[in-house]
């Protein structure tokens, strides 16, 4: 597959770009966290590229691979007209996860990024309405980390009815309620 | 013989009206729902069984189906609208996920909806067999008939301790589940 | 609640619908805040079906996790299937023989028909009309007897595997899918008598929720919405993958961008998956399902329990699961809302580091809140019907 994107990338962002690949055919560029509104919004507005759709963006841990910068958040560009994508990574450190917001080329990066922050607790500067999307708001934590253990529920309501685990109790069934650290 | 007779007679009366003529309140989250629908259809018509036509509000229902996984986030809304149906109530827990938790142990789910409210009957399964569901609603209706549903036993529990003068231990048959 | 509307201030009436929705669409939260029966600003919360999708892939082997992947879009679940395994594959670096490729092709037009008869069916109902959903569940329960024959089980199938498919067709499978399809088709027609010229049908969905073009491309749209709002663009098409581009197919393009070209696409996406049936059945060869490397697929049965190189390694790679490359992939193909894709990333061990699940139908609902602002409160649930949202797929 020919590395058009990635090519013109390069000529335009040489100082920007820490490493490109195209591992199986997919075109990637990682590229630092400060240029990133100018590479989307040049990938986006340039005729012969015109990446119009932003088509997923989502964000990883590497924390169990001892990556330094912890997370990356790695945009899927696809242009509709000429039919060629690039991902686009950017790493992001632990200690301050901030990233800027796409809400202005992209209205799907509205939600997308929520979800980011919801899951992964990176924040994105210039959002909107930057809360809870998947999980609840009296959640504490961001749960796809890799630090978050998978079966730690936070329930928001429990059955209080003393009747009912007095009878399984007495039936020799019982069941202590789950706690908020279980 | 006499009073004790009739009532018991009346309250089997009453009991086979109930379980031929149970308002689902069908409260469908996931896949499990995709089986609802096929039960609902013509070839597993579970309008013979007179559980015929989706209540789609609490106060017109009598019977809770909780079809699919039910969150930590829809736990709240679940007990919101248990505690709508007026009584007499009963529950049928469709589906692993709704049972236990099934294969989703993680932070979001519920590992079952009897932590929240009280269950008659479960159907495991992921997604259960019409069949499975039919014969779980079979089963209900024996539980109705007999008068062992969680909220039909308080009922008839407290008249009878309202009648000896006691606080008495509640007893009874334990909860068995479809196949 | 009282706000400005062109100058003036008005009472605004809060209405919930939801999360515990009549339909049978999931759980969608929708904060409506009415002047009477018009939409001034309309909140939409999802998220009442998450259930930790992509933290129980990071626990899993890669194997493992396509019974969650039948789980994501569950009324096609042949189609995820097929994604998962496809992008597993790509990371690899292997392709699935051919037969397995017309098989995966088959069955994944049946998901799709059956998954396009559930939105006509649900579409239909929730607007007042019961008779067309009667009529699709007959027929879908036709389908998913055939899938049930193919597969084991009538939903939720797991039946593709990383290299292949696990079992081959049945004896006479063939003459009894191309016997089924008229009987679908029928029930198409039906449906099409029924709904598509009725007055009542046109008022609610002619010229509601219309969505241009580059609003749908930029909210990520794909899929039969995308299409609807007049971009040619479908996967299957566009870049094809396993058989589809030796399959003779059209892909339906909407105009107006309005609930009754979607629905019309999806209408019409019916026949031509009945089409590519067809011809799939027609020209499948014979030949094995499954790769032959021993580091990707389960050994024989027979071999499994008596020798002990097969027994080790099916050990092995039950307990330690494949082992991909270290790398990351990221692959696409069209399900029943559009592009479905996959993002994985793999250390080179049994587990992913992460599995990302693009979803179709998440983008599709993001776009709601701006299509039903300014219209009725009748109109949210065509206009909703017709973004064809799946729990499973877009809380995952």
């Amino acid at each position: 597959m020919s590395r058009t994107v990635l090519d013109k990338l390069r000529q335009r962002f040489e100082a920007s770009i820490i490493e490109t690949h195209d591992f199986r055919g997919d075109e990637t560029a990682t590229i630092r966290r400060e240029a990133l509104l100018e590479v989307v919004t040049w990938l986006k507005e340039r005729n012969d590229l015109e990446l119009d759709m932003l088509t997923d963006m989502t964000a990883v841990d590497y924390l169990e691979q001892g990556n330094d910068p912890r997370f990356q958040v790695v945009y899927h560009l696809y242009s509709v007209s000429k039919s060629h994508r690039v991902r686009i990574k950017v790493p992001v450190p632990q200690d301050d996860p901030v990233v800027d917001s796409l809400c202005q080329l992209y209205k799907i990066a509205n939600w997308l990024e929520r979800e980011i922050w919801d899951m992964y607790g990176i924040r994105f500067k210039g959002h909107p309405n930057l809360k809870r999307i998947l999980l609840y708001e009296e959640f504490v934590g961001h749960p796809l980390r890799k630090d978050y253990p998978k079966e730690r529920r936070q329930p928001l309501i429990r059955r209080p009815e003393p009747e009912i685990a007095q009878v399984l109790a007495r039936r020799g069934k019982a069941r202590p309620l789950p706690t908020a650290t279980e | 013989m006499g009073l004790e007779f009739a009532t018991g007679r009346l309250a089997d009366a009453v009991n086979w009206a109930r379980k031929f003529s149970l308002f689902q309140y069908p409260f469908v989250t996931a896949c499990c729902g995709m089986e609802y629908m096929a039960l609902w259809g013509p070839r597993y018509d579970v309008a013979r069984f007179g559980a015929e036509f989706p209540r789609f509000s609490p106060r017109q229902a009598d019977m809770l189906m909780v079809v699919g996984t039910v969150t930590e986030r829809q736990g709240p809304v679940l007990k919101r609208i248990y505690e709508q149906i007026t009584e007499p109530k009963w529950v049928i827990s469709f589906g692993v996920c709704a049972s236990s938790g099934g294969f989703y142990q993680n932070y979001a789910t519920m590992p079952g909806i009897d932590h929240v409210i009280p269950v008659d009957v479960y159907i495991p399964g992921c997604p259960p067999r019409p069949e499975a569901v039919l014969d779980a609603l079979i089963m209900l209706q024996e539980k109705i008939q007999g008068g062992r549903g969680w909220s039909q036993r308080q009922y008839w529990l407290e008249r009878e301790r309202e009648r000896l003068g006691l606080g008495g231990e509640i007893s009874g048959s334990g909860q068995r589940s479809a196949t | 609640m009282t706000t400005t509307h062109d100058g003036e201030t008005q009472d605004l009436t809060l209405v919930n619908m939801g999360p515990s929705h009549p339909a049978m669409h999931g759980t969608i939260h929708l904060k409506l805040q009415l002047a009477g029966e018009r939409i001034e600003h309309a909140e939409v919360n999802i998220g009442y079906l998450h259930r930790g999708f992509e933290k129980e892939a990071e626990a899993h082997c890669w194997q493992q996790i396509f019974p969650y992947t039948d789980r994501l879009n569950y009324v096609s679940p042949m189609l995820n299937n097929v994604g998962y395994a496809m992008a597993v594959e790509k990371l690899l670096g292997v392709t699935a023989p051919e037969r397995a490729q017309y098989i995966r092709v088959i069955v994944g037009e049946i998901a799709r028909i059956s998954d396009h008869l559930t939105y006509m069916a649900a579409q239909t109902m929730e607007m007042g009309a019961f008779t067309p959903y009667f009529y699709v569940m007959k027929g879908r329960d036709w389908l998913w007897d055939l899938l049930e024959e193919i597969s084991g089980a009538r939903l939720t199938h797991s039946y593709v595997r990383i290299g292949g498919v696990a079992w081959d067709m049945p004896e006479g499978f063939k003459d009894r899918a191309l016997a089924l399809l008229p009987r679908i088709d029928q029930i198409v027609v039906e449906l099409d008598k029924l709904m598509t010229r009725n007055r009542i049908f046109l008022d609610r969905m002619q010229d509601i929720a219309v969505v241009s073009a580059e609003d749908a491309v930029s909210y990520g749209w794909t899929g039969p919405c995308l299409r609807g709002s007049g971009v040619a663009y479908d996967v299957r098409k566009a870049h094809p993958y396993l058989i589809y581009d030796r399959m003779d197919f059209e892909i339906p393009i909407g105009t107006d961008g309005d609930n009754m070209d979607r629905y019309m696409v999806r209408m019409e996406e019916m026949r031509q998956s009945m089409r590519i049936i067809s011809q799939a059945l027609e020209q499948i060869p014979p030949g094995p399902i499954l790769i032959d490397d021993k580091l990707v697929v389960l050994p024989k049965k027979a071999a499994t329990y008596n020798t002990i190189e097969e027994m080790i390694n099916h050990f092995k790679l039950v307990i330690d699961g494949i082992r991909p490359p270290r790398g990351e992939v990221y692959s696409y193909s069209e399900a029943g809302n559009g592009e479905l894709g996959f993002y994985l990333v793999s250390d080179g061990t049994g587990r992913p580091v992460k599995c990302r699940v693009r979803p179709p139908c998440f983008m599709g609902m993001a776009a709601v809140e701006h299509m039903i602002t300014g219209h009725m409160v009748a109109d949210v649930i065509p206009t909703f019907d017709t973004i064809n949202m799946i729990g499973g797929e877009c809380d995952r």
